[in-house]
């Protein structure tokens, strides 16, 4: 999503927003999380007022980089544990509620 | 295809496909991929369940993997690439997110040549090969007792190393694109990175298609076709929705930019529930993974793993004078491919003879033992490509006839001794122009008085049956030359 460059939201960014991460808001809460995160957003407004001309995209700030292992097969939970915290589980799976594609 | 799609509408493919890497162990984790027949859950741990604070490390494997994979689709290998977060929720995704590549993929800017049957080849754009994690698999059930859906999560597959194979949108027919997946599969089999294997999961395409009236360049508006299990299902599915979009676009109606699935037992494609909005997988660089800056060195290692390829394989055969037909079917698999390359080189003598009896071998009595049984593989033939090569000597020097030789190949498959040892034991080794041969040759006149005489008489067909009855009576052993010869000898006194 590409926001405005005044970095303020309005009501349906935010619902939008809530919609990815599953959330439901309440109008109430509507109104104030576009005034929070608009806040929140005008702090990255002053990182956009820096002249970046020439300047490649840092994808991480660390100086590393090939962190890899070697391809070996270590030992996995056993099911019991793996499935210790599922709040529903049936034949060794975890079950939860139906999800249309 | 209609004649009327093929002569109004031009039709253009783009495909997808993702495919399994056979790493032992799995993208991000230690967990062994072996989950196949598996119970649920069972390979999982914190990093590919989804665990809070776990962090994930890259398996060096199915990186040189996917350089290889590059490499062998005349790709670019990028000197930097990086791994990205896609957001979306969906029950099979552990994390809420799938560790993919956005912008900066491990491969881009290849191609892969095609030709489908009576025409050119063709060759058709890669756009890029990205590295990214295969989600969890689900089951979907019914409760018994409220009748409501739900589904079952077993996380065994979550973060196998999954490979996506984007190509341009280049193809313009249904054959095209099944010849593209025959040729990609069968490079990564050659190559070794993967199984390939669509029906069992681990090769699986989706299909991007769209229409536009011949000769124009703008592209139509493009449908996405999902749930294709075969290479047949692709074909098939591509071809009925080709129809289906010149119906609509010819009535003056508009193609929806949508997801279609195809239902194979009634042979459409169906609209999937379209999204309620486009998807927004706010990608960002995943934070725990460094980036991949992969040296000259470790390109040139890869390159170094590559076998020859299958096309130059197909050209080196050809080469060597052998049919269009030889060499592409010599060449299917790598297995084959280097069998045949054995044999030959163990067959002494001229190389052209060679070249042309081990293609014979290998396309014949090989080929045939190998699809006498269901699953049957080159792998399992007790036959070695030396132990062949002596037996095809054998008969080339005529120590034994070719029908014999039929015969000791069946014995070595069943036993796997030399043909030599069978040849030697069985007594089975040609007779020459000896006397016992002689001997055969008079009893065989005695028995068939009537086809001597009609020989006698001018009948020159009737000498068929008495050598027929020569090489019963010698299992096959006596040379068949051998055999004329006395016959008319014998015949003319």
């Amino acid at each position: 999503m590409v926001y405005p460059s005044t970095m303020s939201l309005t009501a349906n960014d935010v619902l939008h927003i809530a919609r990815l991460a599953r959330v439901q808001l309440a109008p109430a809460d509507v109104e104030r999380f576009t005034t929070q995160l608009s806040g929140i957003l005008e702090h990255f407004a002053a990182l956009a007022a820096v002249n970046t001309d020439g300047i490649e995209p840092t994808a991480h700030p660390l100086p590393l980089s090939n962190v890899m292992r070697a391809d070996e097969v270590a030992p996995s939970l056993s099911q019991e544990d793996a499935l210790a915290n599922a709040p529903e589980q049936e034949d060794g799976y975890f079950r939860v509620r139906a999800v249309l594609e | 295809m209609t004649t009327a799609v093929a002569t109004e509408f031009e039709t253009v493919i783009g495909l997808e496909v993702h495919c399994q890497l056979i790493t032992r162990s799995k993208m991000f984790c230690g967990c062994s991929t072996a989950y196949s027949g598996a119970a649920p859950n069972t390979h999982v741990c914190p990093v590919c369940m989804g665990m809070p604070g776990v962090l994930p490390v890259i398996n060096e494997q199915a990186i040189e993997y996917i350089a290889m994979t590059g490499l062998a689709l005349n790709c670019h290998i990028a000197e930097f690439s990086k791994f990205d977060r896609k957001n979306y929720h969906y029950p099979d995704l552990m994390k809420g997110y799938q560790v993919s590549q956005y912008d900066l993929p491990v491969c881009k800017d290849g191609w892969l040549e095609i030709q489908v049957e009576g025409e050119a080849p063709r060759r058709i754009g890669i756009t890029r090969v990205h590295m990214e994690e295969d989600t969890a698999r689900l089951l979907h059930r019914v409760d018994a007792a409220t009748g409501e859906g739900y589904s079952l999560v077993d996380v065994n597959r979550s973060g196998t190393p999954l490979m996506e194979i984007v190509s341009e949108p280049d193809m313009r027919t249904p054959a095209e694109a099944r010849d593209y997946l025959v040729r990609l599969r069968q490079i990564l089999r050659y190559i070794g990175v993967s199984d390939a294997n669509m029906e069992e999961g681990n090769f699986r395409c989706d299909a991007n298609v769209s229409l536009r009236p011949r000769g124009t360049a703008a592209f139509g508006t493009k449908v996405e076709i999902k749930n294709m299990n075969s290479f047949r299902a692709v074909h098939d599915a591509l071809a009925f929705e080709e129809i289906r979009q010149a119906a609509v676009l010819r009535e003056g109606g508009k193609i929806v930019q949508e997801t279609r699935g195809w239902v194979d037992e009634r042979q459409v494609t169906v609209s999937q529930r379209s999204k309620e909005e486009a998807n927004d997988y706010r990608y960002f660089p995943e934070p725990d993974l460094p980036p991949l800056e992969l040296s000259r060195e470790f390109v040139e290692r890869a390159r170094a793993r590559l076998p020859e390829l299958p096309a130059a394989r197909r050209e080196r055969l050809l080469g060597l004078g052998l049919s269009e037909h030889e060499a592409a079917t010599l060449t299917e698999t790598r297995e084959r491919a280097e069998y045949y390359d054995a044999v030959v080189a163990a067959i002494p003598g001229d190389r052209a003879r060679a070249i042309k009896l081990g293609a014979n071998w290998v396309l014949g009595e090989v080929g045939r033992w190998v699809n006498a049984a269901p699953g049957r593989t080159l792998a399992a033939l007790p036959v070695t490509p030396a132990a062949l090569a002596e037996l095809i000597a054998m008969a080339e020097s005529a120590a034994i006839t070719g029908a014999v030789a039929k015969e000791v190949f069946e014995k070595m498959t069943e036993s796997g001794e030399s043909a030599t040892v069978i040849v030697e034991r069985a007594g089975l080794a040609q007779m020459g122009g000896s006397g016992e041969l002689e001997g055969f040759v008079r009893k065989a006149i005695e028995a068939n008085p009537k086809a001597a005489a009609d020989f006698r008489s001018g009948k020159e067909a009737a000498l068929n049956s008495l050598m027929g009855a020569v090489m019963k009576e010698t299992r096959g052993r006596a040379n068949p030359d051998a055999v004329r010869d006395l016959l008319r000898k014998e015949l003319s006194e």
